[in-house]
């Protein structure tokens, strides 16, 4: 499975990466793409996940060729 | 209907203008526009801030900006709408964001652009740091609930 995977704001600052790109088998859900991508940090309680720049869940299923992000709370406008 | 992501200085009574007059469904048609213009302040929270880096995830703001819009346009009888965001470096002073709506009655026009900018402030991907005139950076944490 191949995966996109982007970081935004201040989650990019804190993990010193803008993307990464998954190639593995046995990755279901959003949660495991953070899990696969940063084995060591937990995902910040606050966080927002997108899949194909969609709002999502973090139990929500991808598949090959997603691209999925995580970011903190939206603060535009 | 126009969004637009803008990465300069722009002006938003002739972003209006412009769009008002190129618009071919308005000449005529339309007895309210409500409009909401939001500007960076040269303060935040106690502290003088000189300005702000605007990030944004291309592609996701323009998608979820029109989710928006089309959720809008079911509940209201919108002639017309536009949408102007500022992404990266901004002053204060300088606009930040734009929505206008078009429609028959004022009451419509009210209600669709409040309920247009309420979502864009807790959906769409932008995110603000401030830099402060004590050389200090910081992301802001949250949006503020508008109906508050």
């Amino acid at each position: 499975m191949s995966i996109k995977v982007r970081y935004f704001a201040s989650l990019k600052e804190s993990i010193g990466r803008s993307e990464d790109y998954l190639e593995f088998a046995g990755i279901a859900t959003v949660a495991d793409v953070w899990g696969c991508a940063n084995p060591n940090k937990a995902l910040p309680d606050n966080s927002l996940a997108a899949v194909n720049m969609d709002y999502v869940e973090l139990n929500s299923a991808v598949k090959d060729g997603d691209e999925v992000a995580f970011f903190p709370p939206v603060t535009g406008g | 209907m126009h969004i637009k992501i803008c990465a300069e200085v722009f002006d938003p009574w002739q972003e209006i203008q412009l769009h008002q007059h190129s618009a071919q469904n308005l000449a005529g048609k339309f007895g309210a526009t409500s409009v909401f213009i939001g500007t960076m302040r040269d303060f935040n929270g106690g502290d003088d801030v000189k300005g702000m880096t605007l990030e944004h995830y291309p592609g996701m703001t323009e998608k979820q900006l029109g989710k928006i819009v089309a959720e809008a346009l079911q509940q209201w009888p919108i002639i017309n709408a536009l949408v102007v965001h500022r992404v990266g470096d901004i002053l204060p002073n300088e606009p930040i964001v734009l929505v206008a709506v078009w429609t028959s009655h004022r009451g419509d026009a009210f209600d669709a652009s409040r309920y247009i900018m309420e979502a864009l402030k807790s959906r769409a991907p932008f995110w603000k740091k401030e830099r402060l005139q004590s050389q200090a950076e910081r992301w802001l944490v949250k949006n503020t609930d508008g109906y508050l």
